[in-house]
This record gives structure tokens, C-alpha cells and sequence, in this order.
């Protein structure tokens, strides 16, 4: 490492990979943690005061669906006490309102809900839940009338991404601050069904274009963030900001991740706070230091101007799709892989159509079995 | 769009800025550091946007905030109140303030 290292900004809580949902284009792993491997709520109380410790601002309480740990709002009242900035990411259909209530009262500060369609039909079925929308459209009002602020995630595929001008209305309408309009990413079961999921190219330049006109018409009205479809891109996302810069995750059962996904890289080991401070794992986990900074790059992105913007990219997409997470990512042009992309892309407009499977515990092995 | 979308705020010398109600500005003691936080982000204001930042409270308007920085940094009233006006009008644009 020839740079100092700095402390992490921002950590990413998976409490739990329960979820009322089933969306096929979940990144979480395929092999779901059941509640048995879950954290007690001392632990999770120890890690945060661990984590504002060490300088993490901003702690984004995800899963699984995190409202159905009963202590959450025990975990938002320590991170609010020690001024840290608390995130909700949430399927927003098991908030009843009492709930959002004593969440603002514990101190949240904001509450992302998704929206897996802008119509009723496709959040069902994409979520496969009945009723889904309706209970989101109405938490999402709950979380305005309690005074938070709301960001609409809307994770894009091929079912939904000619609902996106609909995305745009459903988050003016409900007075959302923030859009995000996340092109989902080829991850966990989101891989699985790759080819279920996939946009054709048409559809994904015609949505750049909506969301652009978009952008500039309300600024100062919402914002929009796009998470760009890397699959049809020239260059690679910098995922987490770089790996073990300035972000990490922790899963279900304690385990601290570089990323969400980085347990598909095989010969990594993961510590826990059961048995490590989270200072040391920060600075110095094995894991943490595998990709850290740009000394362990290979060609091309070594010697690339851009790897200290891109860094490299994706390191569980490379290991994905190149079979070396220590090569550069095959989202990147510059990529020897890189063919890959657009070869899913035509594999997934051009093959049969088979059906999605569904994120949820025991679906993989019945799938391979059927 | 709806007939019912907000408009975007346009910054005056009128305008009473205030910090939107999901954003905060703080000192962290591990950086020693004045930071912005906001949802996925974090912004680290220097001195000058940090005394701007600071007096988005809601009670000051843009006029008045010039005045007082124009004291403080014994400049010119008209150059501190253009500059103030452009920075807010980043702030409303960025929805970190509302005016």
C-alpha cells in the first residue's frame, strides 16, 4: 500500500436474508443464511459502536428485509446516540405504521423502499407477493407523514425498464427526495437468471435517454441516481468505491465482506467481530488486503489511467465471468473477456425462454432437480 | 410530467435557505472534520462552504448571510452575495437545502 489507509465511511448491515419477497434478481448468495445463523442484537449493538469508532458515518441497515428483526430500532437509537447516519433498506411491506413511528423516534434519518414495478402487476410478480404494492405505496406515505425522507429504488430488468418514466411518476408522486434507478446487477440469483432478466440494447439506450431528459428537467426537484447497466457499457462500475476503501459489509452471521458478493471468491477468509476487532479486520484481514489499492492488478488495469476511478471494477464479476478475481473486470473494453457481455446480452434475447426462479431458501436445488 | 410537480427553487437575495431535514452537518472526531451527510453520501465542506452551510438554519436569509460573511471575511458585500447565491442555488439543486 503506498497511499495511507483511511478509515471506512459507510457500512452495509445485512441483519438478516429473511424476506417476504422472492425477487429473482436478489444479489444476495444463493445459499440463503436461515435465522439459526443469525446475530443476537448484542452483537450487532457491540459492531456498530465498533464501527462509529473507527469513523464509519453512514450505516445502511439492509438484508433480507431488516424490518423483521424485532431490535431494529434499538440498533437505530445506538447509531443515532453516536451521531451516525441511519439508512433503511426495505421491501416496505411489513412496516405497519407504529413501526415507522418509533423507528423516526429512535432517530432514522432515511428509508429507501423498493418498487420492483411502477404498476401493481409487475411488483407482484416480481416480488411474488400479494398485495405488495399497495403496502408499499402506503409506507412509503407512512415514512412522509413520520417526517423522513424516502428515496424509490427501482431495480430494472427486462420486465420493468419500459415502466421507467412510470418509476419517475410513482417517486414525484409520493415526494420522494431521491430516484434510484438501479439496472440490476448480475450477482446471486440476479445471475442465476441472467437470461430471464437481461434488457435487449434498444431498450436500455432508450432508457439512458428517459433518464437523462429526466435529470435535467427536475433538477432541484428529485434526484435521480442511475446505476448504469455495466453489461452494455465501455467501462466498469467502481464497485463499493474500491474494494475495502472506504465501505463494507457485514452478513447475517457476523462474517465482514470487502462487498456483498465477496464470498463467491474462493480462498478468502472472513473474520467476525466475535473474535476480532473490527479496527484489526479493517486494516488488517487478509481478505480486506487482497484487492486493496492497485498493487495486486494484473494487465490491463495495472498500467490503465483510469485505475484509480474504475479499480478495476467489479472483483466478483471478473471471478464470475473470467474465472480470475484478480483479472479485470469484463465489463471493461479494455477487458480480454470483455466479448462476454455482449455475448449474455444476445444468449439472453436470443434463447428459449425459460422460467425465473425465485429467491428463496432450498429454490436452487429444486431447480437443478426439476 | 404531472401538472402537480414542484417546481425547482430558484435562489434570491430573499431566500431563507435551510438545511433539508435529511441532511446533517457535523464534526467527526476521527477525521477532525466537518462532514455533510445525506443519504449515500457524504460531503466534506471546506471553511468557507461550512460558514455558509452553517447558517442555512432556516432564519437567515440570503442577503443577510452575505452581510455577516463580508464582515467576517472583509470583502466586497456584492461579490460575497453573488457567490452565496450560487453555492445556495447548488445546495436547492442538490436538494440539501430548501430555500
Amino acid at each position: 500500500m503506498t497511499d495511507k489507509l483511511l478509515p471506512p465511511i459507510a457500512m452495509l448491515a445485512e441483519l438478516t436474508h429473511r424476506c417476504p419477497l422472492q425477487c429473482p434478481y436478489c444479489s444476495n448468495p444463493l445459499e440463503l443464511l436461515k435465522a439459526d445463523r443469525e446475530m443476537p442484537t448484542g452483537f450487532w449493538l457491540d459492531l456498530f459502536e465498533q464501527a462509529a469508532d473507527l469513523g464509519v458515518l453512514q450505516v445502511h441497515l439492509s438484508g433480507g428485509e431488516p424490518t423483521l428483526r424485532p431490535d431494529l430500532e434499538a440498533f437505530v437509537a445506538a447509531l443515532s446516540a453516536r451521531g451516525v447516519y441511519t439508512n433503511l433498506i426495505t421491501a416496505g411491506v411489513a412496516l405497519p405504521e407504529a413501526r415507522i413511528e418509533a423507528l423516526a423516534k429512535a432517530g432514522l434519518d432515511h428509508v429507501q423502499i423498493s418498487f420492483q414495478g411502477a404498476h401493481w402487476a409487475t411488483t407482484e410478480r416480481i416480488g411474488k407477493y400479494r398485495g405488495g404494492h399497495e403496502r408499499k405505496l402506503e409506507a412509503a406515505r407512512r415514512v412522509r407523514e413520520a417526517g423522513l425522507a424516502l428515496t424509490v429504488n427501482a431495480p430494472v430488468h427486462r420486465h420493468n425498464i419500459e415502466q421507467v418514466p412510470a418509476f419517475i411518476e410513482l417517486a414525484l408522486a409520493l415526494g420522494a427526495e431521491r430516484l434510484e434507478i438501479a439496472n440490476v446487477q448480475y450477482a446471486g440469483w440476479a445471475l442465476l437468471n441472467r437470461d430471464q432478466l437481461m434488457p435487449d440494447r434498444a431498450s436500455v439506450e432508450r432508457q439512458i435517454e428517459i433518464v437523462e431528459d429526466a435529470r435535467a428537467k427536475l433538477i432541484g426537484v428529485l434526484n435521480i441516481d442511475f446505476v448504469t447497466p455495466d453489461y452494455f457499457a465501455d467501462y466498469p462500475k467502481p464497485c463499493m468505491g474500491g474494494w475495502a476503501r472506504d465501505a463494507f459489509v457485514v452478513a447475517p452471521d457476523g462474517a465482514v465482506l470487502p462487498c456483498h458478493a465477496a464470498r463467491t471468491i474462493p480462498g478468502l477468509e472472513f473474520d467476525t467481530t466475535e473474535t476480532r476487532r473490527l479496527a484489526d479486520i479493517w486494516t488488517d484481514s487478509p481478505a480486506f488486503n487482497a484487492f486493496r489499492g492497485t498493487e495486486w492488478m494484473k494487465a490491463p488495469c495495472r498500467t490503465c489511467e483510469r485505475r484509480e476511478i474504475d479499480w478495476g471494477g467489479c472483483r466478483c464479476q471478473a471471478m464470475a465471468l473470467a474465472g480470475d478475481a484478480a483479472a479485470a473486470d469484463p465489463a471493461c473494453r479494455k477487458s480480454p473477456h470483455h466479448q462476454l457481455m455482449a455475448a449474455a446480452v444476445s444468449a439472453a434475447s436470443a434463447g428459449p425462454q425459460a422460467s425465473l426462479v425465485y429467491r428463496r431458501v432450498g429454490a436452487v436445488r429444486t431447480a437443478a432437480e426439476v | 410530467m404531472t401538472a402537480t410537480t414542484p417546481q425547482r427553487a430558484l435562489v434570491s437575495t430573499r431566500s431563507v435557505p435551510a438545511l433539508s431535514r435529511h441532511v446533517r452537518l457535523q464534526f467527526d472526531p476521527v477525521r477532525q472534520a466537518w462532514a455533510m451527510l445525506s443519504p449515500e453520501r457524504v460531503y466534506w465542506p471546506d471553511d468557507v462552504s461550512r460558514d455558509i452551510i452553517s447558517r442555512c438554519d432556516g432564519r437567515t436569509a440570503v442577503a443577510e448571510m452575505a452581510r455577516a460573511l463580508a464582515g467576517l471575511y472583509s470583502a466586497g458585500r456584492d461579490d460575497i452575495e453573488k457567490d452565496v447565491m450560487e453555492f445556495v442555488q447548488h445546495l436547492a439543486d442538490e436538494l440539501l437545502v430548501r430555500l
